[in-house]
């Protein structure tokens, strides 16, 4: 019982780490029907702009993260203004290699900017763990939670009350009504790339304090990311958040019951099953027939 | 006209063969040869079927583990080794092909990819049959009864007439019913299948042909390195196939042979190159995408088309991206 307490509390905090990523890779496709390949590197990122600017440079918390946040916001608008508008023939095959080569790009630039070596921060709160049935529970993992919940309720609000977020949404129901209606949906494009970049460096900040970081992390977490949000449903934010969980719960349980060395392979088969059964999530309720 | 084509190409790799001395040199246009059956394979793949792999160098890690494995650790024949390597490899890709093809774009790029994945980790974990981290060495080299194939010289002849065999083979293969339906299902799948054309049935046929060949790429790999790693399949070498395809210009042929030939090149004549490798690939990919979506070859043809406005342009129409 300790024991599956222990394993849990571990799978609910990564769990709530692959949501956020799932979040990002969510909030793009809705608005734009892409699915960016480069989601991972701006969660590595976020992890590593995040240990410079709090450990390195020793910015107060809440300023690091904000800084972090806008600057891989910029990455991703970046990205959308330099390598994804100016396609000529917006075919997947082409995007995907678009964004693959992006991920590609950015991991080699982090390279070069943090080396090779893994880094760590401290976590964010010099709290005791808390002891619940003999388990301990990380403070950080109370912030982990805490924050996700948070963005998906943040995200709640923009998408119902604000204009911004409503204009997005039509756009992503249809671009062309939608710009026959005034808005402009090429800037909601833009905007949906930082927002979906800035959502994946929340996920590389959280992180930054229970792992290693490194320059290649970013794949992984993005794949990750990627099996969360098919899990859930592609396109739906409490899919994102619930897939996220379960493919958190169920990689710390594999890790507790069987052997560590299962721990990446979890996800993928995750993902191959998902992909061959119900390509439209567990929650999902519309077909997925793009492409 | 194609006989003679593919005997220039014969003549020139006799003259390589005979001109080049250097070990080196030949040692490189070896792994050219090598490098071009990957990239030949995957563009049977990308190219003509229009259907994405990210996780290819797990089929050439697959086809090199296994006749590593069978000629080292149970004493097989490579001759024997070959032929398991390749049923292996196509047994896998049958398996991966059957669900994974009924997705495509996004998904299907997001499939492989965690095929890949898969792969590479299994291959590193599972230490006690593929050496782990440190792989496996020894892999003993080629002979043809009493003729051995140790040398650079006779490999590289080897490796060529393999690569002549694969053009001829995907040359007809593009040129027939098979190739055209191919090419149906890249331009839209469901007026394909409107055609009465089998499109689950080819694009399986061809992800599992594209797997043959990096099979048999491996094979020839291992068996003139005698040495293989977990690093040689890893998610770098499918991104640098891709980048060999995409280079060279989807569904070309020849295209395959440049993309392959730079890619080969490039690394090794910028020692500095290992640092920036990632960059560079990730810039190649990107501009070549935005600019030249058809790849080096057909790209450059184009723009001296239009330019010189020999032939009428082709105009094509194409849908705004709205659904």
């Amino acid at each position: 019982m300790q024991e599956f307490l222990q394993y849990l509390f571990s799978g609910v905090t990564n769990g709530a780490i692959y949501a956020v990523i799932a979040l990002g890779f969510t909030m793009l496709y809705n608005a734009t029907g892409l699915i960016n390949f480069a989601q991972g590197e701006f969660v590595m990122l976020g992890a590593l702009s995040m240990i410079t600017l709090w450990k390195g440079l020793q910015l107060p918390l809440p300023a690091a993260f904000l800084l972090t946040v806008a600057v891989v916001a910029l990455v991703g608008l970046l990205l959308e203004r330099l390598a994804i508008r100016t396609v000529r023939k917006p075919h997947p095959i082409v995007l995907v290699i678009i964004t693959i080569g992006a991920s590609i790009l950015l991991r080699g630039i982090a390279m070069l900017v943090w080396g090779k070596d893994a880094h760590s921060a401290p976590s964010f709160s010099r709290l005791a763990p808390i002891e619940i049935a003999g388990a301990t529970l990380l403070p950080q993992s109370l912030w982990i939670l805490g924050v996700v919940l948070a963005i998906v309720i943040g995200l709640q609000i923009f998408h119902r009350k604000t204009m911004t977020g409503k204009a997005m949404e039509a756009c992503a129901i249809s671009k062309r009504a939608a710009s026959l209606l005034g808005i402009p949906s090429e800037r909601m494009v833009l905007l949906a790339f930082a927002l979906s970049a800035g959502m994946g460096s929340i996920g590389g900040v959280l992180i930054a304090p229970i792992t290693m970081s490194s320059y290649d992390m970013g794949m992984m977490l993005g794949l990750k990311g990627f099996c969360a949000a098919m899990l859930g449903g592609l396109g739906s934010s409490w899919g994102a958040v619930f897939g996220g969980m379960m493919l958190g719960i169920l990689e710390a349980m594999a890790v507790g019951f069987f052997s560590s060395d299962l721990r990446d392979a979890v996800a993928f088969f995750v993902l191959l099953l998902i992909l061959y059964a119900r390509p439209s999530g567990l929650l999902g309720v519309k077909a997925v027939q793009r492409f | 006209m194609r006989k003679l084509k593919y005997g220039f190409f014969l003549l020139v790799i006799m003259a390589a063969g005979l001109g080049i001395t250097n070990s080196y040199y030949l040692q490189l246009l070896t792994f050219i040869g090598i490098n071009t059956l990957l990239a030949l394979g995957l563009n049977m793949l990308m190219g003509y079927a229009g259907q994405i792999s990210l996780g290819h160098a797990a089929f050439y890690g697959l086809g090199a583990y296994t006749t590593a494995i069978l000629t080292t650790a149970l004493n097989w024949s490579p001759w024997l080794a070959l032929p398991a390597a390749i049923v292996l490899v196509s047994l896998v890709a049958f398996l991966v092909a059957l669900p994974m093809l009924k997705l495509s774009g996004y998904y299907l790029g997001m499939g492989t990819l965690g095929f890949g994945m898969i792969t590479f980790i299994l291959i590193r974990q599972w230490s006690t049959v593929t050496g782990g981290d440190s792989g496996l060495v020894g892999v003993p080299s080629l002979a043809l009864g009493p003729l051995s194939l140790a040398s650079g010289k006779a490999y590289f002849y080897l490796v060529w007439v393999v690569v002549l065999i694969s053009f001829i083979v995907c040359e007809r293969l593009v040129d027939s019913r098979v190739g055209r339906a191919l090419r149906a299902i890249h331009d839209g799948e469901q007026v394909a299948a409107a055609m009465g054309i089998d499109t689950s049935r080819l694009k399986i046929g061809v992800f599992v042909l594209s797997a043959i060949f990096a099979s048999v790429a491996g094979f020839l790999y291992v068996h003139l390195v005698s040495f293989i790693s977990p690093n040689s399949c890893d998610f770098l070498v499918s991104v640098r196939l891709v980048t060999m395809v995409v280079i060279g210009g989807m569904a070309s042929i020849w295209g395959s042979l440049l993309g392959a030939s730079l890619l080969t090149i490039l690394p090794e004549s910028l020692h500095v190159f290992s640092d920036y490798e990632m960059i560079v690939y990730g810039l190649i990919l990107m501009i070549i995408m935005i600019f030249l979506p058809q790849g080096l070859t057909r790209g450059l043809l184009d723009l001296y088309e239009r330019s010189a406005a020999v032939y009428p342009r082709k105009v094509k129409s194409r849908e705004p991206a709205d659904e």
